[in-house]
């Protein structure tokens, strides 16, 4: 088995980030599983980023906390990062003037910026005389760079593709003529079938075109902003207007004007942007209209820490908005699961009438894997719309009627428990009228004490038709374990891995893991909770959310936690050291 | 009125408006508020949809005080007004709505007397029919908590633009007309000019409403090969 990892570390600005994701795009290509991670500060140019990749003929779903391979930019990151190397790892950096400096093993000093002077007459080439280099080291066929580079830059002028092409042949002779032989690891392309190289925030954009989103408003706000991005070039091909909110507020408020007027409507922001949100949230509860908010977590509190990732924000989403409503929150940890709850939260929104929450978080945003392509054939989109022949012409339509039980309401029997028929203004006969304040039947505002108690019953009915529809916990293991390690949202991956490595150990463990935290799984936690030993919980805040929440549901207590807090993501290793075993 | 109504928050009835005018442009869409509303706590959605220019009606009850929370200053009140939170009297500036307007390039900017309902439904009439932003700034007196603009205060200083054949196309005019406020204060159309509504100049938009075309989950089919 191969597991092999490299880094790209330099200042914002230097293009870790296009290195980085060539290279993935290569080893994707080339049939390896690949798991990319960024790391970087807020700041425009300067500064420490870093991007690192991990290659391996298994599945990965986490990097790693050591590496083979640092491509040093400049000299911070050899100095932030030479730890990170393994006994055998190499650094390939550009020793400038300095050049004469004596060889040293694992040191590949190579003249990138030399290299990319000669080759295009600028400095920005260093990038893909980098590229070349780490692919010269591995021994790995040039033609595969060659084909990324023709379609990176296959829209700008044809010498900017023939210059970055000989920058990086320099790049690719130079590392495999004088170091290759110093280097163990070597890649070469494995059969595959064609997979997808793609971060949580894309696949939060592609769920949400798969759902016939038509209208998304947002305010930019990091590390969401990569969703409006991505729907922002969509506008055309797919029906959806991308709308810049002047603030979180306007954005909120915007879609459900929009959702409202019968289009499927989305936002993304993080923890501060969804703070401004809440007000707006809570319109949604009470007026019964459809939203759907990713909300993509960094550390807070306020301004906290902009680019790192947290799961911070779970108790907050749970609670957010003033007044008592239902709502759901899906906590995807994959791509695949990014993407297929999406499309579910479009779904439900629209049969419930409620806002449905997609927490992710900067580290799933931005880490890149490779995986199957989706399957499409059996999503639906289920707008679950009334139709002005639900009502006889004598019958007066009531936009919050209240549907009971055992009643034949006009939607038929389907209609879940709370809902009310909705119409789209402007599509039907009937008046759609909603309010802010609290409303009867048809829309209007009343103090009236009985209808009010009516009201908030009814909304909360829905509670009932949304626990049947839970997405599942996930467990990967025995059901009878000695360890159960449980997670949510993005640290699915890293447990999957640190659950592999004790069993490969001969140990009994499993992983329990939530893509749903709202309304909340009891019974299923119930009975996984009963067949195993010691529970430990893993989460990335310094609180224990989800402990909380299990034991405010559920009554049941987890054995111990690890948690972390520190802005950055767990690794298998960090998990594996404080298990205590 | 008998409308489709979607009675929203405090202040936040413009982008309410917003989005539900972009996924159906064939709907009419008027926002309402009060003062505080719409040049208070909604003051940025103000800003906004005058430059935006979405084809959106606003009707600003201006009554100069905040009457639901019983009478404390509102952006428009006058400085020197005294409320029981404001008990010195306001010590900051007016904001005025039509020079705020003009100097956001809205397209239509009117100011009308809810005394005078004739001449207000005549510029209400005008709002709708201009495409693009427009705002009408409405003249109220709160009979409760302002006793300082009261119905008379209002009718003995207002007077008619339209009597003196105004000329709605000057800008420049409009604005020193605008800033017109004390013995005597203008109502009627100050500003009307045509520019592209905010909806015509989305290319997503040109065709049939967003809401009535038709979307399928294969479609995104062809994105697969940008991630491969």
């Amino acid at each position: 088995m191969l597991d092999f990892s490299l880094k790209i570390g330099g200042q914002a600005g230097q293009g870790m980030q296009t290195i980085g994701y060539i290279l993935s795009k290569i080893f994707s290509r080339g049939g390896y599983h690949i798991f990319s991670t960024q790391d970087y500060q807020s700041r425009i140019r300067g500064g420490h980023n870093s991007f690192q990749i991990r290659v391996s003929t298994n599945p990965v779903g986490a990097a790693s906390a050591k590496i083979e391979l640092l491509i040093a930019l400049d000299e911070m990151s050899i100095a932030e990062h030479q730890t990170e190397l393994t006994a055998t790892g190499g650094i390939i950096y550009d020793a400038g003037d300095a050049a004469s400096a004596e060889a040293q093993p694992g040191r590949f000093t190579i003249p990138l910026e030399k290299l990319a002077l000669e080759a295009g007459g600028k400095k920005v080439y260093v990038n893909s005389v980098a590229c070349g280099a780490a692919l010269g080291l591995l021994e790995y066929e040039f033609s595969a760079l060659e084909k990324l580079l023709i379609a990176s830059f296959s829209k700008k002028p044809p010498d900017v593709l023939e210059a970055n092409t000989k920058a990086a042949l320099a790049g690719f002779k130079y590392a495999k003529d004088n170091y290759a032989s110093q280097f163990a690891t070597k890649l070469k392309p494995q059969a595959t079938t064609p997979k997808l190289m793609i971060n949580g925030n894309e696949a939060i954009a592609l769920g949400a075109l798969a759902s016939g989103c038509n209208f998304f408003a947002a305010y930019p706000m990091t590390p969401a902003t990569s969703i409006m991005v991505y729907l922002a070039g969509k506008q055309k091909d797919f029906d959806i207007v991308v709308e810049q909110a002047e603030d979180e507020i306007a954005a909120l408020n915007m879609v459900l004007g929009a959702s409202y007027a019968g289009a499927r409507a989305m936002t993304a922001t993080s923890g501060g942007g969804f703070a401004l949100m809440t007000e707006a949230l809570s319109l949604a509860g009470i007026t019964e209209t459809p939203a759907v908010i990713a909300l993509v977590q960094r550390p807070g509190p306020a301004t906290g820490l902009p680019t790192r990732t947290e799961q911070g924000d779970l108790l907050f989403a749970l609670y957010a908005g003033h007044g008592e409503f239902q709502r759901v929150i899906f906590t995807p940890g994959s791509a695949q699961e990014a993407f297929y709850l999406t499309q579910k939260a479009f779904n439900l929104a629209d049969k419930y009438q409620v806002p449905v929450l997609i927490l992710s978080d900067q580290y799933l945003a931005d880490s890149y894997r490779n995986i199957e392509p989706f399957d499409l054939s059996a999503l639906k989109i289920d707008r679950c719309l009334a139709s002005d022949e639900d009502f006889a012409d004598t019958q007066a339509y009531r936009r919050h009627e209240i549907t009971t039980l055992g009643v034949t309401t006009p939607l038929g029997a389907s209609t879940p428990l709370g809902v009310s028929p909705r119409l789209v203004p402007g599509k039907s006969a009937h008046l759609v009228v909603t309010d802010s304040d609290e409303h009867t039947e048809d829309g209007h505002l009343t103090e009236d004490l009985d209808m009010r108690i009516k009201m908030v019953d009814k909304r909360h009915r829905k509670y009932q038709g949304l626990v049947a529809e839970i997405e599942p916990p996930l467990v990967n293991g025995a059901a009878e374990t000695d360890l159960l390690l449980i997670g949510w949202g993005s640290t699915y991956g890293v447990i999957t891995e640190a659950v592999h490595t004790l069993n490969e150990q001969g140990k009994n463990v499993s992983q329990l893991h939530f893509p749903q935290v709202w309304p909340f799984p009891k019974k299923a936690v119930a009975a996984i909770f009963k067949s195993a030993k010691r529970k430990v919980i893993i989460e990335n805040n310094s609180t224990g959310q989800l402990a909380q929440l299990l034991r405010a549901e559920t009554g049941l207590t987890v054995d111990a936690k690890i948690l972390k807090y520190d802005g950055r993501p767990f690794t298998a290793e960090y998990i594996l050291e404080r298990l205590e075993l | 009125m008998k409308c489709n109504t979607f009675n929203g928050l405090h202040g936040r009835s413009l982008p309410l408006a917003t989005g539900a005018k972009l996924v159906n442009p064939e709907l009419v869409v008027i926002a309402e508020g009060g003062d505080g509303d719409m040049y208070g706590e909604g003051g940025n959605h103000f800003i906004q949809a005058a430059r935006k220019n979405t084809n959106i009606t606003l009707l600003a009850h201006n009554n100069q005080v905040y009457g639901l929370t019983k009478g404390q200053a509102s952006p428009t009140s006058e400085p020197g007004f005294t409320t029981k939170v404001q008990t010195e009297g306001v010590k900051i500036s007016m904001l005025d709505p039509l020079t705020t307007a003009l100097s956001l390039n809205a397209g239509f900017v009117a100011r009308s007397f809810s005394g005078d309902i004739e001449h207000l439904s005549w510029v209400i009439q005008q709002a709708i029919q201009h495409r693009g932003f427009s705002l009408v700034d409405i003249l109220m007196p709160c009979i409760s908590f302002n006793k300082l603009n009261t119905f008379k205060w209002y009718k003995s200083r207002i007077y008619k633009l339209e009597d003196e054949h105004w000329d709605t196309s000057n800008k420049a005019a409009a604005y020193t007309r605008a800033e017109e406020w004390g013995e005597k204060i203008p109502i009627g159309i100050f500003y009307k000019a045509e520019r592209p509504p905010y909806e015509d100049l989305i290319s997503a938009l040109k065709g049939k409403p967003l809401i009535d075309r038709e979307y399928n989950p294969q479609r995104v089919s062809k994105l697969f090969n940008e991630f491969i």
